[in-house]
């Protein structure tokens, strides 16, 4: 038996919190299942980028080796089931459990053809039962109280709660559990606050590389199994980060499109190379190069990647450009055919100017620019060089006086060289 | 690291799941990298063949296989730090230590290091703190909430600007 504790999707850390803070949730909900099916071996593989979750969890399994609750005859029984820490080494793909198994027994995490599913055929070759942390963590209170108590709970469908990684750009983050069924806006705004610094939230990405981006139009959408994957999403490990106005939907496509680049296998060819050549059309159209075709084939590319690709993880690859094709085309649009960037995120298609109005010729931005594109003296209106500018944003960072604009497909009237600041004004 | 001391953690695994990579990782938290020499006497103890212990090494992205500074720098680059700008964060690191923007080195990794063997700068995939992003890690311990205009403050915690004490 394998406790899945592989919490590689961005932007989650639920897993990280139950066994930080309660690793016995763990594994009394491991020892139940094991009684409950005969199994004697357990074993949580956990990534290394959580130490403290691994000391918490080693600690808390000596513990209960020592109360007898693990370990030969336990309780008096004839009943004896052991735990082993086993340790991931920074892949997201062993999250999936065939290359978990792979991984486990010390080779590279790349996936199988299933079936043989692992309850036929999984470590070792042997029968092998695979679940989530938060699915261990349930066990044992819905056995204290009853499966119609947590039933109860949730939807039609999907039944109890979830725990969500609420972040991004909202203004209360953390861990929060809600029945299945709860609406995005209810988490948003209810809960998270909404948006930071009054902006707007635009929408929110949920399970992680293998997810979607949900539009505010759609925030009715209730958070359970079947409506996230009617919108395209899918709840995955339960992370929901909140994006606002300043995020580019193209540039987080392209984002998670580069993470499934770098992740992938190369196993399967649809996903090693499918990818890469989404990635590929991703960056020309981020950079202001890119054409209608190949928004054209970029959907394309990713419909065969769904189709062929070995595991969920290729499989699912593209589901971050199918959401963003399907509710911000305008973005792609505005991309592909004004060359502009209306998040302003995109570096090739955004400038920065200083507003002559609000400089006071302090001379911080010029002093800090790392490429001196910026011209200007003390008591001078200060002038960026278009052609010098790598557009950093080390200006933005550090003027004092908020004269530096940030703008794409648009400019402002600034003077040829710098002129002496009107004192008057 | 020596066949013997090898032998020394691998003693400390009683199941085979999970060895590989346990022996591989307790070694690099001893040695910080993974040497030729410790990669064969791997293979040699736990009686599989170089190769694989190789394509391990390399597969994951956990281990360095070439030597790393006194100070690890990760970048978290996860979603909710990547909204929040960590890309921004990854620059400026790079700009303040003088490390050459997307240099790879010899294993193929993204670790540059600086010449006074000081830091080295890495990227990962979500420590897990996302609720206070952006967020990096320096030798294990993490960092919230940075920006351009605090990470100097926090590099100067490990002695960055002082002069090389050799």
């Amino acid at each position: 038996m394998i406790c899945n504790a592989d919490e590689g999707d961005p932007g989650a850390y639920m897993n990280r919190n139950e066994m930080e803070s309660d690793p016995h949730m763990v594994i009394e909900g491991m020892i139940i299942g094991a009684y409950a099916i005969g199994a004697n071996e357990g074993y949580i593989y956990i990534r290394a980028e959580y130490p403290l979750a691994i000391e918490r969890l080693d600690r808390a399994i000596s513990d209960a080796r020592a109360y007898g609750l693990l370990g030969n005859n336990i309780l008096g029984t004839d009943f004896s089931f052991d735990i082993h820490i086993a340790r991931g080494a920074g892949a997201f793909v062993c999250g999936e459990e065939t290359a978990l198994i792979a991984s486990m027994e010390g080779n590279t995490g790349r996936p199988r053809k299933r079936p043989p599913f692992p309850s036929q055929k999984g470590l070792w070759g042997k029968p092998t039962n695979i679940n989530n942390v938060e699915t261990w963590c349930n066990v044992a209170s819905i056995i204290k109280n009853g499966a119609d108590w947590f039933t109860r709970i949730g939807t039609e469908k999907s039944k109890g709660t979830k725990v969500f990684s609420l972040v991004g750009k909202v203004k209360r983050t953390g861990l929060v559990e809600v029945p299945l069924g709860t609406p995005v806006k209810t988490i948003v705004y209810d809960i998270g606050g909404g948006a930071t610094d009054n902006k707007k939230v635009k929408a929110v990405q949920t399970g992680g590389p293998s997810g979607g981006c949900i539009p505010d139009s759609l925030f009715d959408t209730q958070v359970d199994y079947e409506h996230l994957a009617d919108a395209g999403s899918i709840m995955g490990s339960g992370g929901i980060v909140v994006m606002d106005e300043d995020t580019c939907m193209v540039d987080t496509a392209k984002y998670f499109l580069e993470f499934a680049v770098e992740e992938s296998c190369g196993k399967c060819t649809p996903c090693r190379e499918g990818t890469y050549q989404m990635h590929r059309i991703l960056e020309k159209i981020t950079e202001g190069k890119g054409t209608n075709e190949d928004i054209v084939l970029l959907e394309k590319l990713a419909n065969i990647i769904k189709l062929t690709a070995l595991c969920r993880l290729g499989q699912t690859a593209p589901n971050p450009v199918l959401t963003t094709l399907r509710y911000f085309k305008d973005e792609y649009l505005a991309h592909v055919e004004d060359k502009r960037c209306p998040a302003r995120v995109c570096r090739s298609l955004i400038n920065y100017y200083i507003d002559p109005a609000a400089c006071r010729g302090c001379t911080i931005c010029s002093r800090n620019c790392p490429v001196e594109a910026i011209d200007g003296k003390p008591g001078y209106i200060h002038i960026i060089d278009q052609n010098k500018c790598i557009k950093c944003g080390t200006c933005m960072e550090v003027c004092n006086f908020s004269a530096i604009v940030k703008l794409s497909g648009e400019s402002i009237d600034t003077p040829f060289a710098p002129i002496p600041i009107n004192k008057g004004r | 690291m020596d066949r013997k001391n090898v032998s020394r953690i691998a003693r400390k695994y009683n199941v085979y799941s999970g060895k590989l990579l346990g022996v591989l990782e307790d070694i690099q938290k001893e040695e910080r990298y993974l040497s030729e020499e410790t990669l064969k006497n791997v293979a040699d103890v736990l009686d599989v063949p170089l190769t694989r212990v190789y394509s391990v090494a390399t597969f994951y992205s956990f281990f360095n296989l070439v030597p790393v500074g006194k100070h690890i720098i990760t970048v978290c680059m996860g979603t909710a730090c990547h909204v929040k700008g960590a890309y921004r964060i990854l620059e400026v690191l790079q700009d303040l230590l003088g490390v050459r923007p997307g240099e790879t080195t010899k294993d193929g990794k993204f670790m540059p290091t600086t010449h006074d063997k000081k830091f080295t700068v890495s990227t990962a995939r979500c420590f897990g703190a996302c609720s206070m992003t952006p967020v990096v890690m320096i030798d294990g311990k993490i960092y919230g909430y940075v920006n351009a205009k605090n990470i100097p403050l926090i590099l100067k915690e490990y002695g960055w600007g002082e002069k090389n004490e050799n």
